[in-house]
């Protein structure tokens, strides 16, 4: 009987209905889709972030502050300041050695292959490395630049024989040279001198400070092993084993930076005021901070460890990236939000007019003794039954929207996260009682008297 | 009814009414247009409540009582019967008899097609309201208020839009009722309605100005 009711309201406003459940479907479809981006998004971020090697850069404090007063990357025109390679195995004995995951030395020289100015880079690729404490670690960039795609060949690797001998390209240098894996190239580098990334005019220029050193520039043949493709400036340049381009640049032992990649907890209010100068806390706060592997704490005690050092977390850029991200979630949230009252409103005005309409039916179900109890029931009944088919409808086309947001707005596309379902539902099932309210209230208060005896 | 005044603004709809129904009887209420007789079967069937006075229906005064005890004695004890009919559009005549028997207690489609019979629709049971005729319609809402076998029937002006042949057919279906021993009170213009009835009220801008009881009971006063 009820069902034969339920059936027959239905059918019989049709029209109506079809505008509730496609208010109801506007609202859900706009609930999945900020949500499902919201969530997806957010992960993919994070993933990235995780996938993106080194976090902590430790350069030279002099190249540091230049850098820093000059806003150049990349050390800029400092010559002459090398951190010590024999300081490189402190960096696993700092208090959060265990959070260190990967490093590796990386030595910036100016250089000429086949007689092209370039800068050479020498850094490890897949150092072996058996730690004091018993643990065994394969440091190098391989791991630390996963993102790196290999154009041709392979990575160098120490592990192989012959290897320190041979060389890596990027691939802009490679189609410069016209050089490919297999290929012999000859390396030169400028005894002594630190790279200038940006123009080697300038480095050629400035060999007054490097001639003055006195020291003669050395060469070799080395085969290419590799081309990669970094999508970075580190494209143009060419990348040797660490021992093999200090050897021939004259700087053994020295190295201009050191990458490290950590496993670092969220920065917090202590972190970040920490990170601008540790002294200004309290002794409570300090020890909490420097025992917590924020990223500020870990590039303090790695500081501590290598002289005359500054080592900087070097994901300034995907931490603007968090916070911009922080920001569309909350719009997204607040969209979510507003579209979802918005819908509660229509959905409200509908109802309240549908039930008006019925007014001498529900006067009569009334009069006959139906309860409030009852008529509440037939109401609500009929707005769920709407309320899922709309539902239904707009959970699909939101998924539908949530591809579209991600292609164009993050080209990316999105994945649907469990945890959607049951916050939509939840969300529309709030919706939909909050718009049934008022309409509830209006058919509760007709007064089965005014609405059946016409005057 | 004892001294029941209803009040709207500065009309007196009913103006110190007293009047007492016995069970069993047929009583019809007759009058001009706005005398008030809507107005007390709304108060007899529980649908209003009067501004003062007291009504007592089996003793229990239905003036004091919440609105879900009105709904229940509605339910209960009362069957209503319109002018307007007030047939549910997309329900079959058998459907708008189940559903009085939805809000009292269970739908029985066998016993709701019993009803019908009894009003002489049984081969119009599986027929929309708008299918048919006045009279029939009317018929489906006399059986729609007797499923429940109440105690009154209340019928306001219920032959108001039928002709005479189907008025004749609701009337014989009141004298069979009222055999039963069921209570009627029926509004009506109609002289012959009210010549049908056992007893007469007339009521003129809320008061009782005539009530043949009087004379038979000796009685309720205006
Ligand atoms: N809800 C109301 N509000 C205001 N006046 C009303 C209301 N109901 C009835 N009345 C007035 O009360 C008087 C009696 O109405 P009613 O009982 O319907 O008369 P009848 O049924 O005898 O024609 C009329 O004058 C009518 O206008
Ligand atoms: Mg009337």
């Amino acid at each position: 009987m009820f069902f034969r009711m339920i059936r027959g309201m239905l059918t019989r406003q049709t029209g109506k209905m079809a505008m509730i459940a496609f208010t109801i479907a506007l609202g859900a479809s706009l609930a999945t889709a900020m949500l499902s981006v919201m969530f997806d998004v957010s992960d993919k971020v994070n993933q990235e972030l995780k996938t993106y090697g080194a976090n902590i850069t430790v350069v030279p404090k002099e190249a540091s502050v230049l850098s820093n007063l000059y806003e150049v990357e990349g050390g800029g025109d400092v010559s002459n300041v090398y951190l010590k390679e024999d300081e490189l195995g402190k960096i696993k004995t700092i208090f959060w050695a265990f959070n260190i995951v990967d490093f590796a030395p990386m030595i910036d020289v100016q250089a000429s292959v086949n007689g092209t100015p370039v800068t050479a880079v020498g850094s490890w690729f897949n150092h072996h490395l058996d730690l004091p404490t018993g643990e065994q670690l394969d440091a190098g960039i391989t791991s630390l630049r996963s993102w790196w795609e290999l154009v041709d060949g392979r990575w160098l690797d120490e592990s192989q024989t012959g290897d320190d001998q041979r060389v890596m390209l990027g691939h802009t240098l490679a189609e410069k040279l016209g050089a490919r894996v297999g290929d012999t190239v000859e390396l030169s580098a400028d005894s002594g001198a630190s790279a200038d990334a940006g123009s080697g005019a300038n480095a050629d220029a400035g060999s007054g400070a490097n001639a003055a050193a006195g020291s003669n520039p050395s060469s070799g043949s080395f085969e290419v092993v590799g081309i990669f493709d970094a999508g970075g400036d580190e494209d143009k340049q060419i990348f040797a084993p660490l021992d093999l381009v200090q050897s021939l640049s004259g700087t053994d032992g020295k190295l201009s930076s050191i990458e490290v990649s950590a496993i670092t907890t969220p920065d917090n209010e202590i972190s970040r005021q920490a990170a601008k100068d540790p002294s200004k806390l309290t002794i409570a706060q300090y020890e909490t901070w420097y025992c917590t592997a924020y990223v500020s704490s870990i590039c303090y005690q790695i500081q501590e460890v290598i002289t005359d050092s500054v080592a900087s977390p070097v994901r300034q850029v995907a931490e603007s990236e968090g916070a911009i991200l922080d920001k569309t979630q909350l719009l997204m949230v607040l969209i979510t939000i507003l579209a979802l009252l918005g819908s509660a409103l229509g959905i409200s005005n509908l109802v309240t007019a549908s039930v008006m309409e019925r007014g001498q039916e529900i006067g009569l179900f009334k009069a006959i003794g139906a309860t409030d109890r009852a008529i509440s029931g037939l109401v609500l009944t009929e707005i769920i039954v709407v309320a899922i088919v709309g539902g239904l409808v707009g959970f699909a086309a939101g998924i539908g929207f949530a591809q579209i947001i991600g292609q164009s707005v993050f080209n990316s596309s999105i994945a649907l996260k469990p945890m959607v379902v049951p916050l939509v539902v939840v969300l529309v099932i709030v919706v939909t009682l909050l718009g049934s309210i008022s309409a509830i209230r209006t058919a509760l208060r007709l007064d089965p008297v005014e609405v059946l005896h016409d005057r | 009814m004892k001294n029941v005044s209803k009040i709207y603004g500065e009309l007196r709809a009913l103006d110190n009414v007293n009047l007492t129904i016995e069970q069993g009887e047929w009583v019809a209420i007759m009058g001009p247009s706005g005398s008030g007789k809507s107005t007390a079967m709304n108060i007899i069937g529980c649908m209003d409540k009067p501004t003062s006075g007291e009504v007592l229906l089996d003793g229990q005064d239905i003036a004091k009582l919440g609105r879900r005890e009105l709904t229940e004695i509605r339910r209960d004890k009362i069957g209503l019967i319109f002018q307007q009919f007030h047939l549910i559009s997309y329900l079959t005549a058998v459907e708008n008899v189940m559903v009085a028997q939805y809000y009292h207690s269970l739908p029985d489609e066998a016993e709701a097609l019993e009803a019908l019979e009894r009003v002489g629709l049984a081969d119009r049971a599986k027929h929309l309201p708008s299918q048919l005729s006045g009279g029939e319609q009317q018929r489906v809402c006399v059986a729609r208020a007797l499923i429940n076998h109440p105690e009154i029937i209340l019928a306001d002006e219920p032959t108001g839009n039928l002709d005479e042949q189907n008025e004749r057919i609701v009337l014989d279906l009141f004298r069979q009722l009222h055999s039963e021993g069921t209570t009627l009170v029926v509004v009506t213009h109609d002289a012959e309605v009210g010549a049908s009835a056992e007893r007469i009220i007339t009521l003129e801008y809320g008061r009782v100005t005539s009530d043949n009881a009087d004379t038979k009971f000796g009685k309720g006063n205006g």
